[in-house]
């Protein structure tokens, strides 16, 4: 399979990124691992008219510590986030994230930044990124932004990010006990559940993806979480309409988000 | 677009469009045929190989991306006429049936054994999770990863 013709550009800085978005608008895409990107491609699901590889932005690819958060450049590869002692050390429930991420010759390639402007529903980093409130930033021809994770993820294959804007970086809050627990889609390997738990004090704060088509914060299952693990976790898709596909229903869905809740509430 | 590359230790120079995959460009530029083409979407691993040492899977990687990077595929890791440690290895422990899904293992293997010199059996049962055999041959190719690794550490 070959994708239809593109013209590419591989750029050295975020604001020539920027300005090929602002002037391709909608033909343009960007390249940084491809590994969502280059399969929908090839199957013609995406018929960009250039990419714009960001893969060697200079500085794009660290892992910094700022105070009390941790700042991940947009170009770091999941195996990178596996491997990192940093995070090893101060926010080990993305590490946990990454490491069940596709298989190892699709972490080496496929990066943070893109899995999330690609928002697939079933991508396992918005459980974590929704649980830990972690903070998106941006670029874009007005300047720089910054997006809260609650406010990202909009829909399938939909975020906040406008047309001519990347994801620069994704800043975390340090996290000592937060957990992720995923049921695998024995193929694909993307998450038919997957749920992202952090605890603080005696609240916690609970990601959902791969449940409905746009990642989710479990408000009711954090209202009701009072230690009583089994009785907040059957509240895992209250209000969420459940999506169904011909490897899980709707019904069983469901059970499992209850199932994976209370594992990783448990945890 | 003109890019080089360094493929097995050799540097090559060519013009390619930019929506070429590394594994076409190896297979039908270089004449490389030992990278395998199945699923073509980043599924089956047969077309795994060392990109800057880290194991890629080269159906999902443009040639354009791969500009002024290290390849080494399947061809390169034999040493001459000298079988690569891997490779004699799956010979010695019957790791392969039809062969298919053989170089993409033994790239991925070599993944593996590269990060965690000494892997239990389970550690190569997960380091193979982007790698498929149809013959279903799992079970002495796991054990051929065993085999390198002790022969590697001597």
């Amino acid at each position: 399979m070959i994708p239809a013709k593109f013209d590419y550009k591989k750029v050295s800085s975020v604001k020539e990124a920027v300005d090929l978005l602002d002037e391709y608008g909608y033909d343009a895409k960007i390249l940084s691992g491809g590994h969502s990107l280059i399969p929908a491609m090839k199957l013609r699901l995406n018929r960009p008219e250039i990419l714009v590889d960001i893969s060697g932005i200079h500085g794009m690819d660290s892992i910094t510590e700022d105070g009390n958060e941790i700042v991940i450049g947009a170009n770091c590869t999941h195996s990178a986030i596996v491997n990192s002692e940093l995070i090893n050390s101060e926010l080990d429930i993305l590490a946990q994230t990454a490491k069940c991420i596709g298989d190892v010759q699709v972490r080496n390639r496929g990066t943070i930044g893109g899995s999330l402007a690609h928002a697939d529903p079933s991508a396992d980093y918005p459980a974590t990124v929704l649980a830990c409130d972690a903070k998106i930033e941006v670029e874009g021809k007005n300047g720089k932004r910054t997006i809260a994770a609650t406010d990202f993820f909009q829909g399938i294959f939909t975020t906040a990010l406008e047309d001519d804007e990347i994801i620069t970086a994704v800043r975390f809050p340090k996290v000592t006990n937060g957990n992720y627990q995923k049921f695998f889609q024995s193929a694909s390997r993307f998450a038919v559940v997957g749920v992202a738990v952090v605890k603080e004090g005696g609240s916690v704060k609970v990601g959902i993806t791969g449940v409905s088509d746009t990642p989710y914060r479990a408000t009711a299952v954090e209202n009701a979480y009072s230690g009583n693990t089994g009785e907040a976790a059957d509240h895992a898709v209250d209000g969420v309409e459940v999506m169904s596909d011909h490897f899980a229903d709707a019904e069983y869905r469901s059970h499992l988000a209850k199932v994976f809740v209370k594992r990783a509430l448990e945890a | 677009m003109n890019i080089s590359i360094t493929v097995n230790g050799k540097v090559y120079s060519h013009d390619v469009e930019p929506r070429m995959s590394l594994a076409q460009y190896l297979r039908e530029v270089l004449d490389l045929t030992g990278t395998h083409i199945g699923c073509d979407t980043t599924g089956c691993g047969a077309c795994t190989i060392t990109l800057d040492g880290n194991a890629v899977k080269s159906c999902t990687l443009l040639a354009v991306q791969a500009d002024g990077c290290e390849v080494t595929t399947i061809e390169g890791m034999a040493n001459g006429h000298a079988m690569h440690p891997i490779q004699e290895a799956f010979k010695e422990n019957h790791g392969l049936q039809c062969g298919f899904c053989t170089p993409g293992m033994v790239m991925t293997a070599a993944d593996i054994l590269k990060n965690n010199p000494n892997p239990t059996e389970e550690e190569i049962r997960h380091g193979l999770e982007g790698n498929f055999c149809r013959c279903t041959g799992y079970h002495n190719i796991v054990k051929s990863i065993r085999h390198a690794a002790e022969k590697i550490n001597g």
